[in-house]
């Protein structure tokens, strides 16, 4: 027994640790049952109210279509000009690579309150003032870096003598890249774009900092956790966590899938 | 650390069995590998060759038999308690340390107080001591070899265990390091357990030669028995090239056995008799035939009607390829020494060799001749 | 030949350059909008931090006074919360240590078959909003939540105690709300070692645990150093967990800078802390990684 427990403890404490992690979550969706009107704060019985009216808060649906209106252009735009740069430190040489590795370096090693004020400030200054451009923008900013990151890696670690063998069989650049590159760094380009939606949709500091009246979902949990944060907030991050754990396996799947079909 | 008991003797593997699920990685193997000699297990990748090296490491425990060093049993012992070291396959150095320090890591975990003196010496018999604050990184591969040789060596082993250490050397380099590993292992007279799927590699630096083979020892000898008078055709092939005529055994003759190759007598020692009944397959080495003009005689055994299908320069020898009247093609190698006569494509030959040369093996022998 | 030459010359100088031509249009536009989005702002946030009040005294209007002294005010008044953000940002990162490490550990060398999903249940709190898991911490450790009920049962919490509103659950969230940052980086560590060379290390003589502290611990120091500051960092400037999960008393340097700017709008008291905050992060971590690089670890 107590040999089994010394061979198995470090199992048990990831165990543990991973309930620590998990936790939380469980009690987000867990909430999203509970019978409760405005204090969803202990629990009072099951019901599936708050799944059939999801929009029914003022104001909750809306600022989750406003979280779409930011995360999906922010994506796209972080998703094609990090990728970009990821190809342009990945493949070829060129000057000034430690100014540009020490500019995606700095946005993510700067805390969110100080980008979040720098942008508000700059943005005042030059009277735009604040809304959902200003934070498309601000997104943007801050996923290119983590998209360079991830991209980076992928290209990396691709092997270039693949690229090679591709202009070696008659492939001029253009269709190496497309028939060859594209494909083999096409899921680090899909984890990057899933990573800088999941980190546009949960943003709340710099969010806040320049949307001005306007409110993301984030911004309202925020606001209404005040005064208590109705049950349909938990449907919204349920749905939103299944919707991302789908989307991780349909990964996983199509990634096994390319290799050995 | 505790320090590893000061162990003696030969290596003795006692009916040791492996398995993973289903899979029998080594069958029943019982093996004695006497004190300082350089002995080679030889075989094909996936025949359990590297799953022994790493029962005897202690790095895999066997499902069944025992393992000892002399009169002491080790099967349970743990790699760290065991007076055995090993050059990795891809000499696993560690990346973070200087080559001294890796070379010191075993004597600093036994506690030894003053490795200065022992590392600069093992340095200085691999012919590397400049390097001792370089980083592995910065290695050539054959440097990155002799350091982890140095790194085994220091400690003194009872045994030490060489995973293909050349494997990932260029050929000329993998030549000069065989000379060298010999001349090392002479120099510090450790038992040497070589593991490798290069016939060559086996045959240039062993002194004992075992060729696995599912799991088992096909057969054990020195190298030159291996190659004269393999027992299996498995072994023939495994080392070397060879001609197998299917025959049938017709009876004795004082110390030779007579067989029927196809309607033709031969003869041949009955120590080179592995068939058990009278069905057989007699092996011919290539270079052990002579060609000679169809219609010239010839002394030993003699295959006339010949016809050679093809010739292939190599340099220092020329290969023919000689088909028979039964329709197999022979293969034979003649010296380019002017002992040959002159042939081309097309003419009749016919072949001859010493019987001693002959071995012959079971007519049932279930491997593939080439 | 002269001419042949020197077109052989030209087509192997056209291909780099043309090369050259091709990386630049890659970085330009991600490259420019950083400039626009990232580096300008911090200028002007510069330029804002030496800025006094208009003589009109209307809100939120400013003029360029070059009063450098606004970076000592602002030290000044809040070098209690600026003590706190790094010490519970610290004492967050060390608690994200003994939690990451063993469990990239056994992710790493002890998870078989499961290593893809234990690896998916580390980044599952990414997949849910991170402010309805700080509240959901909130409900949890609340005077009605299942952690104060327990310990009051058990008599370790005195009846009318409470846990949030503590600097204990203001780390712990801060704790939670990073932990994957710094399990992330510490396993892909882990799981770049070369198993041979742990094999290596036991075939010389060392046990598991000399192994651990001579190989593997110093092998992953390279994941441990990019943890520590993905958590210690971001850590440093947070203000959410301090609000949700904290009172007033444990109000970090992010609270009053966010503060400053919408409830006080002081806007140059709040760009100069930004500064400051900055500065001494930056300064922290050049001295964490100089000290790593010169003294290998253990």
């Amino acid at each position: 027994m107590t040999h089994w427990l010394s061979k198995n403890l470090i199992r048990i404490y990831a165990v543990l640790a991973i309930f620590f992690i998990l936790l939380p979550i469980f009690y987000t969706v867990a909430f999203s049952f509970n019978d409760a009107q405005k204090r969803n704060i202990s629990w009072q019985g099951f019901t599936l109210t708050a799944w059939l009216n999801p929009c029914e808060p003022i104001g909750i649906c809306e600022a989750l279509g406003n979280s779409f209106k930011v995360g999906i252009p922010a994506t796209i735009l972080a998703t094609v000009m990090g990728t970009m740069i990821a190809f342009a430190l990945g493949r070829y040489n060129f000057r000034g690579r430690g100014t540009t590795n020490l500019l995606i370096f700095l946005p993510m090693a700067t805390p969110e309150v100080v980008l979040g004020a720098s942008l508000l400030s700059m943005f005042i200054n030059i009277k735009v003032g604040s809304g959902l451009l200003p934070v498309i923008i601000a997104h943007t900013m801050f996923c290119v870096s983590f998209v360079v990151v991830t991209v980076k890696a992928r290209v990396a670690s691709l092997d270039p003598k693949l690229e090679e063998a591709a202009r070696d069989l008659y492939a001029s650049e253009w269709e190496t890249f497309r028939r060859v590159t594209l494909p083999l760094v096409a899921p680090g380009i899909a984890a990057a774009a899933l990573l800088s939606f999941a980190l546009s949709f949960d943003d709340f500091i710099i969010t806040n900092f320049n949307s001005g009246v306007v409110d993301t979902f984030p911004e309202y949990v925020w606001t209404a956790a005040l005064r208590g944060v109705p049950p349909q907030a938990n449907v919204i991050g349920t749905l939103m966590f299944i919707i991302a754990l789908a989307f991780v396996f349909a990964g996983q799947v199509l990634s096994k899938r390319r290799l050995t079909k | 650390m505790s320090e590893p008991k000061k162990v003696q003797g030969d290596l003795v593997l006692s009916h040791v069995t492996k398995s993973f699920g289903d899979f029998t990685a080594v069958d029943d193997l019982s093996l004695t590998i006497p004190k300082g000699s350089f002995f080679a297990l030889l075989g094909p990748s996936g025949c359990g060759k590297t799953t022994t090296l790493r029962m005897i490491a202690g790095l895999e425990e066997p499902t069944s038999g025992t393992i000892s060093i002399g009169s002491t049993d080790i099967t349970d012992t743990k790699p760290y308690e065991r007076p055995v070291n090993t050059v990795f396959q891809n000499y696993a150095l560690f990346p973070h340390l200087t080559i001294f320090e890796n070379v010191a890591f075993g004597l600093r975990r036994r506690g030894i107080k003053n490795v200065d003196a022992e590392v600069e010496r093992v340095l200085n018999l691999v012919e590397l001591s400049h390097l001792k604050s370089r980083k592995p990184g910065q290695l050539s591969g054959g440097q990155q070899q002799r350091i982890a040789l140095a790194r085994a060596v220091v400690n003194k082993p009872a045994l030490l265990l060489l995973d293909e250490p050349l494997g990932a050397l260029d050929l000329k380099l993998r030549r000069q390091m065989q000379i060298e590993l010999k001349w090392i292992q002479t120099e510090v007279g450790i038992t040497f357990v070589h593991v490798t799927h290069d016939q060559e590699e086996a045959m240039t630096m062993a002194d004992t030669v075992a060729v696995m083979n599912n799991g088992r020892i096909e057969q054990m000898g020195s190298p030159a028995e291996l190659y004269e008078n393999p027992r299996t055709v498995f072994v023939a092939n495994f080392l070397g090239q060879s001609n197998f005529i299917d025959g049938s055994i017709e009876g004795t003759d004082g110390d030779n056995v007579i067989a029927n190759l196809h309607g033709v007598r031969i003869v041949f020692p009955k120590t080179r008799n592995n068939a058990n009944g009278k069905a057989v397959k007699v092996g011919i080495r290539p270079e052990k035939f002579r060609l000679h003009d169809a219609g010239s005689s010839a002394a030993g055994n003699v295959l006339t009607g010949g016809i050679i299908t093809d010739i292939s320069f190599f340099g220092v020898s020329t290969q023919y390829m000689v088909e028979m009247p039964w329709k197999q093609e022979l293969m034979v190698f003649e010296q380019n020494d002017g002992g040959a006569p002159d042939l081309a494509k097309g003419d009749a030959v016919t072949l001859s060799w010493e019987p001693q040369f002959t071995f012959a093996l079971d007519g049932t022998d279930p491997s593939q001749a080439k | 030949m002269a001419l042949a030459h020197a077109e052989v010359g030209n087509k192997a100088h056209a291909p780099k350059k043309r090369a050259k031509r091709i990386a630049y249009f890659l970085l330009a536009p991600g490259l420019t909008w950083l400039l626009i989005f990232f580096a300008f702002p911090l200028i002007n946030l510069a330029e804002t931090s030496t800025k006094t009040p208009a003589p009109t005294f209307e809100t939120g209007e400013f003029v360029q006074t070059f009063r450098f002294s606004n970076f000592v005010d602002a030290f000044v008044n809040n070098q209690e919360q600026f003590f706190r953000s790094f010490l519970y940002a610290l004492i967050a990162t060390l608690f994200a240590l003994a939690i990451a490490y063993p469990l990239a550990y056994a992710i790493a060398f002890r998870s078989g078959p499961w290593k893809n999903l234990m690896l998916i249940l580390v980044v599952a709190p990414f997949f849910t909003s991170f402010l309805l898991r700080t509240l959901a911490w909130k409900q949890i450790l609340g005077a009605e939540g299942p952690v104060v009920s327990a310990l009051q049962f058990l008599g370790i919490l005195p009846p009318e105690a409470t846990i949030t509103a503590t600097a204990f659950s203001v780390i712990l969230g801060l704790t939670y709300n990073f932990l994957p940052f710094m399990t992330l980086p510490i396993y892909a560590s882990l799981d770049r070692i070369d198993y041979r060379l742990l094999e290596a290390s036991g075939d010389l003589y060392a046990n598991g645990v000399t192994t651990f502290r001579k190989v593997t611990l110093p092998l992953s120091a390279p994941g441990v150093v990019a943890g520590t500051l993905l958590t210690f960092i971001p850590a440093s400037g947070d203000y959410i967990n301090a609000q949700l999960l904290g009172s007033p008393e444990n109000y970090m340097i992010g609270n009053v800078i966010n503060s400053r700017f919408f409830r006080v709008v002081d806007y140059p008291t709040a760009a100069a802390l930004s500064f400051i905050l900055m500065a001494t992060i930056l300064v922290l971590v050049v001295i964490y990684i100089r000290r790593l690089g010169t003294d290998e670890l253990v």
